[in-house]
């Protein structure tokens, strides 16, 4: 981009550089070049000049659990709907769950996302691999090439590893190629029936129950395995007291273990399924204020190391019918930031802790570039309005699916530039001239 | 009941939505049109040139038959649609289906599903009204007001009777909508059964929970045993069949704990011998089949007060 960009004004907020302070940003071929006191870059060396006073600045934000949908199922998501979205968002890299048709079990397919990818341009994809070829929980999928072609972490997501010892030899096989395993923590026997969270509303509702238990279990099984094998091991969409419990207490006994949440754990409680709105269902379902006020806490404290929205696009016909039958998942990629400041402006935590949750702890537990603004990393860089009110509507919204428990709400707070190594990804429009 | 009162439901989907008042008119109406059932010529002109569909994806022959007969009493047109019949299973959907069917201006469709909170899915999707026939394990209304009305009529009242509800209360609707019921017009309802089949917060719909059948029983008025489902034997809910009917079959033995003047009743179709002795459900003190005849009058009301009340 001849002559660069220049962010003028803005609170840079740079947790790894210690950094929270109004300063200025100057981008120059496609890297950070200079991050100064407000007014001592010159503007002459950049072509746009953006003063993004009252805005904050932060590393590009990533979200390590999104479904893409592509290849496969292309009418709910593709790689480049999904990674606009995620730019909308303010996401400049998303990591692309294994879940699709074909399953990302094998190099063409991790090659065949990057290429889209690349193609699109609107975010980096990180593609993880799938544990056990088809996600059929049967024998492991070819990690090293997996690898090798660019995966940077495998899971059976959609799916637990019901088999202990194939989850066992996951762990101890993917330190072979440097591969993180996710956790889709779930026992299906308790959970097979259910369609939500298991209580009073379900009985009321007439809809099978899902116990917190399912969760739980499967959470201390994989957090006692990555203790056995002395692997690190990565819990997903972590939604219980009791889970956070769990590795709360594994993380002071040294297990390496990460765990992320979704906004909508920290947001919802089950009463938004009253109704059999299927637009609230999900897996794991949402649970009660317990639960919600666990996550919360759980951020603030660092048991949970990051938010990712498990972005799960479905059309109108998989969600528009009988509860029962209606795909499990919601959009998240547009809805993460605003729904994450909720919690800053309630004080749960402060803008720093959210730029660790969003940017550098999904960076380091991938093993990825990213989560800071030193000068010469690549310019991945969002810039978040943190006032700006917007009512969430499906006119906005830049997925190509609309299934989302928060339209009609007004939100508060919002990416409104998104650079993408120093490239613009999304601009909102009437903010920028 | 309060003179400004007026039924202004246009769908019966559970009496989770209706008020004692609701229930009070539904009763007082089926009461006053159970005598045409026993005319030589049972028929009236009510709802004449009314298209009713009974919509059923589950295997039923009391509750369509009530619901047909109740209808043609009242000289609607009937039209029968099953599940193996209707084009659901060639693929389209339950909402697809509706859409259709609003095209042919039905004034009513009964819909009997295997899924919970398709009654209301299906009214939210159509002009018609929609009647509850039984969706998976939520509601099942017009079973709970015949039971509301077998026991008015045996008993004189409702409140301040004890009734005692025994069996599958997780899977059963009835048990659903009595225990609603039966709690909104100011009956005690006790429930027991295995506790793999107690859902959880059922006392919230107004129910207390008892550990054994002899303690729900206890001095009850009414004893209600609700059908074992054989089909659910994958989950393993409770080992035996024989071991069911020994501990929480409703049996003589049960029945001698009970008020004295204590009726049985049963939502039909019996296992005999598991949930309920075959002496008992065929005896003086049993209402089965009262409960049959009251069907056909809470349907012939029903159908009159979403269609023919003005």
């Amino acid at each position: 981009m001849p002559g660069g960009i220049l962010l003028k004004n803005g609170r840079v907020i740079d947790p790894v550089n210690g950094i929270d302070q109004i300063q200025d940003v100057l981008i120059a071929e496609g890297k950070i070049s200079a991050v100064a006191q407000p007014g001592t870059i010159s503007g002459q060396t950049a072509g746009l000049v953006y003063d993004l006073a009252g805005k904050w600045v932060v590393p590009g934000l990533i979200d390590m659990h999104v479904h893409l949908r592509e290849p496969g199922q292309e009418y709910k998501e593709t790689i480049a709907t999904g990674t606009l979205a995620a730019a909308a968002g303010g996401f400049t890299a998303v990591a692309a769950m294994p879940n699709t048709k074909p399953v990302n079990d094998n190099q063409a397919v991790t090659m065949f996302i990057l290429a889209k990818a690349a193609e699109a341009g609107f975010a980096r994809v990180y593609p993880v691999g799938a544990i056990s070829s088809g996600s059929n929980g049967e024998h492991l999928a070819e990690f090293g090439e997996l690898r090798q072609a660019g995966a940077v972490a495998v899971t059976d997501d959609g799916l637990p590893v019901g088999n202990s010892q194939l989850m066992r030899r996951a762990l101890e096989y993917a330190s072979n190629h440097d591969l993180l395993v996710i956790s889709h923590a779930e026992e299906l026997s308790l959970s097979r029936s259910g369609a939500m969270n298991h209580g009073a509303l379900a009985t009321r509702l007439g809809l099978g129950g899902i116990p917190h238990v399912a969760e739980e279990i499967m959470v201390y099984r994989d957090l006692a395995l990555a203790e056995f094998t002395r692997r690190p091991i990565h819990i997903a969409h972590v939604s219980t007291r009791e889970s956070l419990a769990l590795i709360r207490r594994a993380k002071e006994k040294g297990v390496a273990v990460t765990a992320e949440t979704a906004p909508h754990y920290f947001t919802l409680t089950e009463m938004a399924v009253d109704g059999y709105n299927t637009l609230a269902k999900m897996n794991p379902p949402l649970r009660t204020e317990a639960d919600v006020a666990a996550v919360r806490e759980a951020l603030r404290d660092g048991t949970l190391d990051a938010i990712a929205t498990d972005h799960a696009p479905h059309d109108e016909i998989d969600k528009d019918m009988e509860f029962d039958l209606a795909a499990n998942g919601i959009i998240g990629l547009e809805t993460a930031v605003p729904l994450t400041l909720r919690l800053v402006r309630e004080k749960h935590f402060d803008p720093r802790r959210m730029v660790e949750l969003l940017s550098v702890n999904p960076a380091r537990i991938l093993g990825v570039e990213g989560g800071t603004l030193s000068v010469g990393v690549p310019a991945d860089i969002t810039v978040i309005d943190p006032e700006k009110r917007f009512v969430f509507t499906e006119e906005i919204i830049q997925s190509k699916s609309r299934n989302s428990p928060f339209l009609g709400w007004e939100l508060q707070g919002r990416a409104v530039l998104t650079i993408m190594a120093g490239r613009i990804t999304w601009r909102q429009e009437g903010d920028f001239r | 009941m309060n003179p400004e009162y007026r039924f202004s439901h246009k769908h019966v989907l559970g009496l989770a939505d209706f008020s004692p008042e609701d229930i009070q008119a539904v009763l007082q109406t089926a009461e006053s049109f159970k005598e045409i059932s026993s005319r030589a010529i049972k028929k009236v002109p009510t709802l004449r040139g009314k298209t009713i569909i009974n919509f059923f994806f589950e295997p039923s022959t009391r509750t369509r038959l009530s619901f047909e007969v109740a209808a043609k009493r009242m000289s609607a047109d009937t039209f029968n649609i099953s599940n193996s019949g209707s084009s659901t299973v060639k693929g389209e959907t339950l909402i697809d289906t509706a859409r259709n069917l609003t095209a042919m201006n039905p004034d009513c469709i009964i819909l009997r599903h295997p899924l919970s909170g398709s009654a209301r899915l299906l009214a939210d999707h159509i002009n018609a009204s929609v009647i509850n026939a039984g969706d998976g394990t939520h509601e099942h209304p017009s079973q709970g007001l015949l039971d509301l009305m077998t026991v008015r009529e045996a008993k004189g009242r409702i409140a301040g009777l004890k009734i005692a509800i025994i069996g599958d209360i997780a899977h059963s609707r009835v048990a659903h909508s009595n225990i609603i019921g039966f709690s909104k017009m100011g009956a005690s309802v006790a429930v027991s059964g295995p506790a793999t089949l107690i859902p959880p917060g059922i006392e919230e719909l107004g129910a207390t929970v008892s550990r054994t059948v002899m303690k729900a029983v206890e001095g009850a008025d009414v004893i209600m045993a609700l059908r074992i489902q054989k089909e659910r034997q994958q989950d393993p809910l409770f080992p035996s069949l024989r071991e069911y009917a020994k501990f929480f079959g409703v049996s003589q033995k049960v029945m001698n704990v009970a008020s004295p003047e204590a009726i049985i009743m049963h939502p039909g179709p019996i296992n005999r011998g598991v949930e309920l002795d075959p002496k008992l459900a065929d005896g003086s003190r049993s209402l089965i089949l009262e409960q049959v005849t009251n069907g056909v009058a809470v349907r012939m009301a029903l159908l009159y007060l979403i269609m023919g009340g003005d």
